[in-house]
């Protein structure tokens, strides 16, 4: 059984399992642009930014448009879904985890990346365009935030994260990233 | 299509870090006894071990998610079942049987014929009224609710009372759909 999540263990070997193969190349080098952690009530837990040369909006236009950016697709992705039957009205609430889910979407300047749990927790990742499948990467950071976010006794769940061990070790995950 | 459930927690359980089982027990112990010398009412103290339990659970089910690779739970029936293998099998270490469906498939019951909880345990006679493992309803009533399942859990058979088993009453009252979080004129 276990209790509180690790005792001396540090960095990446707390989390299990282990970190997918993103080890850089000489080639690598950051290709992440900027990360958005939401919880299902369209709260924005985690803002992180690398690379990202052009704002347009304030933060908080930001953090929405792009939770509806999300949640428009999703629904038209399981409405255009040709493979199940009962999709229900466009539009009309979803119980979560129905209908397929969609996890990326590619432009000629940038990709996006999205994982959802069934808890409502979505990870969104925005990347260079020339960058391998992240699902893998997405479920690791999701460990990430279980170690050092859920665990963390000093965070209240569906509050913005302010845990300087998640950033770093994020940040130290994401650099490596191809 | 979404990799399939894990039937057991099993691989998951090998893999986790644990604690010894005694120390477990005796901690779980020491708070019921504190709890009840704080709050004096034993009902209080029902009350008191589920909003633990229910804080436990709505962060339980992000570490419970994230090591089991279970990607959807949509349907209550398969939602159970995996609790059941899955889920106690992880935190606990043991298993439970799921039984007693009721007709429209809303209402089951889990059966623990094992509870690390309670060994070494004996209810006084001042304290009959006590659901002593009533953290573990308030854990799956929480991480439930994180996954859009609003659900009643409750003890029907409870081994320090008398009866042969553990059996936990989940009744699903509700499943909540994903709305647009946002009003329109903001």
């Amino acid at each position: 059984m276990q209790f509180f999540g690790g005792s001396g263990a540090s960095g990446a070997e707390l989390i299990s399992p282990s970190a997918p193969p993103s080890s850089s190349t000489p080639a690598g080098g950051n290709k992440a642009k900027m990360m958005y952690v939401f919880n299902r009530n369209g709260i924005c837990l985690l803002y992180r930014e690398w690379d990202r040369p052009l704002k347009t909006l304030n933060p908080q236009q930001d953090h929405k448009l792009m939770f509806g950016l999300l949640f428009s697709l999703k629904s038209f992705t399981a409405k255009m879904d040709p493979t199940t039957i009962e999709k229900g009205n466009l539009g009309v609430p979803q119980l979560p985890g129905q209908g397929c889910s969609f996890h990326s979407f590619r432009t000629n300047t940038y990709k996006l990346s999205f994982m959802e749990s069934p808890s409502g927790i979505k990870i969104i990742l925005v990347t260079h365009p020339k960058i391998g499948d992240l699902r893998e990467a997405l479920k690791y950071i999701y460990s990430i935030y279980v170690e050092y976010v859920v665990k963390n006794p000093l965070y209240t769940p569906g509050t913005p994260i302010r845990c300087e061990l998640f950033n770093t070790t994020l940040d130290q995950y994401v650099k490596n990233l191809v | 299509m979404a990799p399939l459930a894990p039937r057991s927690g099993d691989a998951v359980f090998a893999n986790i870090e644990r604690v010894n089982a005694e120390l477990f027990t005796l901690t779980y112990g020491a708070i019921v006894r504190q709890l009840l010398t704080d709050l004096e009412e034993v009902e209080e103290v029902n009350k008191q071990l589920d909003q633990m339990g229910y804080n436990i659970g709505i962060r339980l089910i992000d570490e419970f998610l994230a090591k089991s690779n279970v990607s959807r739970c949509v349907d209550f029936k398969e939602t159970a079942e995996v609790i059941a293998k899955v889920g106690f099998k992880m935190f606990l270490g043991v298993t439970a049987s799921v039984t007693n469906w009721d007709a429209d498939g809303t209402t089951c019951s889990l059966v623990l014929e094992d509870n690390p909880l309670v060994d070494f345990v004996e209810l006084p006679d001042t304290c009959q009224g006590l659901y002593y493992c009533n953290i573990l309803s308030g854990v799956v009533r929480g991480a439930l609710e994180m996954v859009s399942m609003k659900t009643e859990v409750t003890w029907v058979r409870d081994m320090l009372r008398g009866d042969d088993t553990y059996e936990l009453r989940v009744k699903l009252l509700k499943q909540v759909p994903e709305e647009y979080p946002y009003k329109d004129d903001e």
